[in-house]
């Protein structure tokens, strides 16, 4: 709503200019011997809030399993077209995930084309895929700012899980084997 | 010690005149280029950042303590931004007259240095008792003759300004005329006053800076022990108002006008040709301010009332003239490091003024003011005077 600003004439110091440039120069001098405010940034690092979107990483469960499925809904997501997944098959050295379907054989996330948009965290129905902390991330060459498959994992390390989808599906499964023998 | 005062008194006295130049000139010009440091380092303090602290030789981060503080300082900036001055590309734009292009920075340094030759910085007692100064040449005409050189420098701005031969330099030089040529006039009047005081009639005639200083060397509680700042707030103020545009400095920096005018006169200068305007500018502030302290804040007197003498009386200097002199040194050099550092302080208060603004400050306000203030003290003085 429009309101009138009241103008009220100016003072005599304030026409007379120089107590007022007096007056700034007081602040002036507070802030000259206020702390800096300025990070440092190498030597410190700022606090990062929860919730802040960083790399891409992929995350393992609890017991250190391996939680992509390579549905590959987050590489049909990604606005840029940064992922790249190579599906493959559970390996066979993996006894207890040997009731996944899937399990991705190579998964490429190129640093130079992610927009940090967080589409593939917010698609990815086993929750194995996380922007995390990291945000300062730099290399020599393009091929160094592809993150491969072992670096996202060495990245994202293991975060909690309260599902653990795949290990209720195997119990449903084997409690609907017994009752069906 | 002995040895060295012969020597020095067996020198052609030509000779000894141009060593003496030489020194002052040669702590004078890195003085110039170390406040750009100052400068950038106590903008940064006022901004609540902590300023350039990164470059440092690898090898110097061996050496303990020092080597990390004075990386935090910031002293190895300094360093790398004068050899970066020396080393970089020297352009020289196809559209320019080159002659004059040239010419621009070597006269901006020519007032500069030439004026520091009448500003006595420093005193000591000879044997006989009396006050000698420390400069390259007490000579009568001392004011005048800052005042002549010192207003020469408006034409290296104006024919950087004009032989860049672009429009934004151009601008800028002729802003900087004008602004120049107006509040020379009130800067003029402004110390008129001083100098009514200083040569009572009857007396000696002189405008040397020395005897301003003389005129505020009393002893406790006399008339002559008070600073003229304090006989003379308007003129000092006038005076001070009017050295901030003449320097150039903010709020009156419409010769650069970063903000309008991309660099204003010096837009198409660049590598050491550059470094010279700055250098220059600085050294102006510094004999600019030098003036000021010896006109209204008693010289090498390190408190009103406290004259030089009485302090080398105290401290048994009177028959050591040579630390006497560096004591006064010190002293005038800190007041002149105190005002720079006034400079700074105003420069990221003030906001600048507007080009008309500035024509109408100097016109319309600080000029009739100095006349006023004039004829004021005339009266004054004329009337007080006899009496004392």
């Amino acid at each position: 709503m429009p309101y009138l600003v009241d103008r009220k004439p100016l003072t005599l110091s304030e026409r007379l200019y120089l107590p007022q440039i007096l007056a700034g120069m007081r602040i002036t001098m507070r802030h000259f011997f206020a702390p800096n405010v300025t990070m440092e940034y190498p030597e410190q690092r700022p606090a990062i809030p929860a919730n802040y979107r960083g790399v891409p990483t992929l995350v393992k469960d609890p017991h250190g399993r391996e939680k992509c499925v390579s549905c590959q809904l987050c590489e049909f997501v990604c606005p840029p077209k940064a992922i790249r997944i190579t599906p493959g098959a559970v390996p066979a050295d993996q006894p207890d995930r040997a009731h996944v379907e899937k399990a991705p054989k190579e998964f490429e996330i190129d640093m130079l084309r992610c927009i940090y948009c967080g589409l593939c965290q917010e698609v990815c129905p086993e929750e194995a895929i996380f922007l995390q902390n990291q945000y300062s991330l730099s290399g020599y060459t393009r091929a160094e700012m592809v993150n491969n498959k072992e670096r996202l994992y060495e990245l994202g390390g293991t975060l909690p899980d309260q599902h653990l989808k795949w290990d209720k599906k195997k119990a449903a499964a084997e409690v609907r084997g017994k009752a069906a023998h | 010690m002995n040895a060295v005062i012969q020597l020095w008194e067996s020198l052609h006295p030509l000779l000894q005149m141009v060593i003496k130049g030489l020194c002052v000139i040669g702590v004078l010009f890195p003085i110039g280029g170390a406040c750009s440091l100052i400068e950038r380092k106590v903008s940064a303090a006022m901004q609540g950042r902590p300023g350039p602290n990164r470059a440092m030789p690898i090898w110097f981060a061996w050496v303990p303590v020092l080597g990390p503080f004075l990386q935090r300082v910031g002293v190895f900036h300094l360093m790398a931004d004068g050899l970066k001055m020396f080393l970089k590309e020297d352009p020289l734009p196809g559209h320019v007259n080159k002659v004059y292009f040239m010419l621009a920075p070597v006269l901006a340094m020519i007032p500069a240095l030439t004026t520091i030759t009448v500003v006595p910085f420093g005193a000591y007692l000879d044997a006989a008792g009396h006050l000698v100064p420390l400069g390259l040449a007490n000579v009568d005409v001392g004011i005048l003759a800052v005042f002549a050189v010192g207003s020469l420098s408006v034409y290296s701005l104006i024919i950087a300004g004009w032989s860049s031969n672009s429009k934004y330099p151009f601008l800028g030089g002729v802003r900087a005329s004008a602004q120049l040529i107006s509040y020379e006039l009130s800067m003029t009047l402004s110390v008129l006053p001083v100098f009514l005081w200083v040569n009572a009639p009857g007396g000696e005639g002189t405008l040397s800076l020395f005897s301003v200083v003389q005129a505020q060397s009393g002893s406790w509680l006399s008339w002559d022990g008070a600073w003229f700042i304090f006989y003379m707030p308007v003129s000092a103020v006038i005076f001070l108002v009017a050295l901030f545009a003449e320097t150039n400095r903010l709020p009156f920096d419409m010769a650069e006008g970063e903000a309008d005018l991309v660099g204003g006169f010096h837009t198409e200068y660049g590598a050491m040709k550059w470094g010279l305007f700055f250098v220059a500018e600085y050294a102006n502030m510094m004999i600019g301010s030098g003036v000021f302290i010896l006109l209204f804040l008693g010289g090498w007197n390190p408190l009103p009332w406290v004259p030089l003498a009485d302090v080398a009386t105290w401290l048994h200097l009177t028959d050591q003239p040579i630390w006497l002199g560096l004591l006064s040194i010190v002293i005038f050099v800190g007041k002149v490091a105190g005002f720079i550092f006034l400079f700074m302080v105003v420069r990221w208060t003030v906001p600048r003024f507007r080009y008309d603004q500035i024509m109408k400050l100097g016109w319309q306000k600080l000029l009739p003011l100095a006349i006023g203030n004039l004829l004021f003290y005339a009266i004054v003085i004329a009337w007080l005077q006899p009496k004392i």
